[in-house]
């Protein structure tokens, strides 16, 4: 044992390690550790936003008299309560962009998309980080390599002013995908289906590792969707070991090469001790999960025909800019049905502006969708939410009661594949039969 | 008494999978603790907040605290006064929340064995039912311990001050975190 509680076990020094625990010894400045360690770790990277951040934050901050560790690993986005409707919102944005200004914060995206997607998006996750983030879908950033998960806004309170944060070393449980997904199957669908069948406790606060061909074959986008889900999974992250797709998107945002050469060597050694669980993407058809759990994932054939009041394609998990061309390349040249709202809340601006140039926001608008502003929105249910009685399938990540809306709010989980077939027939359908 | 023992605490029972939009509703997180508090659980038990004592303790199934970050899913249960949350199985993200605001989490397989309005003992490392029955728990570091005694990761940061701390600095030897 190190003086500062740290445990090294030389006898064991040549053991393969998985992914976390290389990320982890890392971070903790050790050549190795093993499962069930718990070790202090130097934190790369703290994200916090508009509800995490500096309204809980600042008063803890002020009673102690403490200062940010290093504010230029500090990233503030504005997300949940913008655009501000309630005078209590309107306070809380206040605090926010005054604290930031105070804090002489470098890093500030107000306004501009969801947390979750524009900080890849801006380059600040790279392999081989260790990350934080004050919301419980930070476990997206593992779509990058990077060791990052959620923690409340005490914790955060602890990172800001230590650099620091404890980590039991966890075990890796692999989820491997054989074969290859067929059209209109996509991420989500792998991610509701392995919801389903493990339960949203069912990643035991371990790591989940992604792979297989079917993973590998998905581009960043996608691969972030399962990601972020690792925490409807009950998972401390979600990783997926780097390669040439992951090189070539941080290229494309500004990464540095220097950050790029030792990249795709942030893998899990062969033999490393994982528990794998197998899947099949050939076999795999869309999935739906029905109210109010994730959990309630069953295949699509199970609730056809489910009439539908509301679409909603948004959030972190279902809006990004893959899953706006997905929802495009459904609706294209129809609209939705009369009886059907489709709202469409696109995850970033950068996102968004990458479909207006591509033809897919206009296809969207001609459907008949409602275009909301780049925020959480009724993901959350901070924002607006859903009227009395309504029924809608979503691309979200949670149907939990009475968190878009009233307790007789029912809704239904699905990728935005099956959200924009849905819409278009005015009921739950297979996206397949109309591709 | 200890804030790591308690006697006399009248149960309440509530199902598996409580998730923190049950504990702390989203449409009152706008709101500071005394409001969300008044909704804790409200979804599921609408009498809870208006007749909780404070000293009462939580009994759930499990995988209590799935879903979000918020920490005032804990915050809210001891704001209401709750002594601590006993049950098979915690979410990971709300047990590091809760510990880091001061609420002890009992994690105990026979959490089930308990009985709506029956009042406990927890003598810091058994909980002690009237009949006689004794349930084990899960151990619980000793790093976390300090934080539930000195009433959350705040408070014990203001002790620590004015000397350099490192989290997890103290460890049970096999620490078992949910």
């Amino acid at each position: 044992m190190m003086p500062d509680g740290r445990r090294v076990h030389a006898s064991r020094m040549s053991l393969p390690q998985t992914l976390a625990q290389k990320l982890i010894a890392k971070a903790a400045g050790l050549a190795q550790v093993q499962v069930g360690d718990v070790v202090t770790c130097d934190v790369d990277l703290a994200m916090f936003h508009d509800s995490s951040g500096p309204r809980r934050l600042k008063p803890m901050m002020d009673e102690l008299g403490a200062q940010l560790w290093d504010p230029s690993k500090v990233v503030l986005v504005l997300d949940h309560y913008v655009p501000a409707v309630s005078d209590e919102a309107k306070k809380i944005v206040h605090i926010t962009r005054d604290t930031a200004v105070r804090w002489q914060l470098p890093h500030v995206i107000d306004s501009e998309g969801i947390c979750h997607v524009v900080l890849p998006e801006r380059g600040y996750l790279k392999p081989g980080m260790l990350c934080v983030g004050g919301d419980s879908h930070s476990p997206t950033g593992g779509a990058f390599g990077a060791y990052m998960f959620g923690i409340g806004a005490t914790e955060m309170l602890g990172v800001v002013v230590t650099g620091k944060i404890w980590v039991q070393v966890p075990r890796t449980l692999r989820m491997h995908w054989q074969g290859q997904l067929t059209p209109g199957v996509s991420a989500k669908d792998m991610m509701l289906h392995m919801i389903g069948r493990l339960g949203m406790n069912g990643g035991q606060y371990q790591a989940i590792e992604f792979a297989g061909p079917a993973v590998k074959a998905l581009g960043m986008q996608e691969r972030m969707t399962l990601s972020n889900m690792s925490a409807e999974l009950g998972a401390q992250v979600g990783l997926i070991a780097a390669d040439q797709v992951t090189t070539d998107y941080l290229r494309s945002v500004g990464v540095a090469d220097e950050y790029l050469h030792e990249a795709e060597s942030w893998q899990t050694d062969e033999g490393a001790a994982c528990e794998t669980t197998d899947f099949d993407a050939n076999a795999l058809s869309p999935q739906v999960a029905a109210p109010h759990s994730p959990a309630n994932t069953r295949p699509v054939d199970e609730y056809l025909n489910t009439p539908i009041d509301i679409a909603y394609i948004g959030a972190c998990t279902g809006a990004k800019l893959e899953d706006l061309r997905a929802a495009a390349t459904v609706l294209k040249g129809f609209r939705v049905d009369a009886r059907v709202q489709l709202m469409v809340a696109p995850a970033s601006a950068r996102d968004q502006a990458q479909a207006e140039q591509e033809g897919v926001m206009q296809i969207l608008r001609d459907a008949g969708a409602q275009v909301l502003p780049n925020t959480c929105g009724a993901c959350a249910g901070y924002g607006g939410t859903f009227a009395e009685n309504k029924t809608v399938i979503s691309s979200t990540a949670r149907n939990f009661k009475a968190r878009m809306g009233p307790a007789s709010v029912q809704v239904y989980l699905a990728s935005p594949w099956t959200v924009a077939a849905s819409a278009m027939r005015g009921r739950i359908s297979d996206v397949r039969q109309m591709l | 008494m200890s804030r790591l023992t308690f006697d006399q605490a009248k149960v309440w029972r509530v199902g598996a999978d409580i998730d923190t939009d049950v504990l702390a509703p989203g449409a009152y997180m706008q709101h500071g603790i005394e409001v969300i508090a008044q909704h804790c659980l409200e979804s599921v038990r609408p009498e809870f907040a208006a007749t909780v004592r404070p000293g009462d303790v939580l009994v759930a199934g499990a995988n209590f605290g799935i879903g979000s970050s918020r920490e005032q899913a804990a915050g809210a249960l001891l704001h209401l006064g709750i002594r601590a949350v006993i049950a098979p199985s915690f979410s990971g993200l709300f047990f590091r929340n809760a510990f880091n605001l001061g609420l002890l989490l009992l994690t105990c397989e026979q959490a089930l064995n308990l009985q709506e309005g029956e009042t406990l003992r927890f003598d810091g490392q058994q909980v002690h039912r009237v009949t006689g029955e004794i349930l084990r728990c899960s151990p619980i570091p000793d790093f976390l311990l300090d934080m539930v005694r000195a009433g959350g990761l705040l408070n014990l940061l203001k002790q620590q001050r004015h000397r350099p701390m490192s989290l997890g600095e103290s460890e049970a030897s096999s620490p078992t975190l949910s």
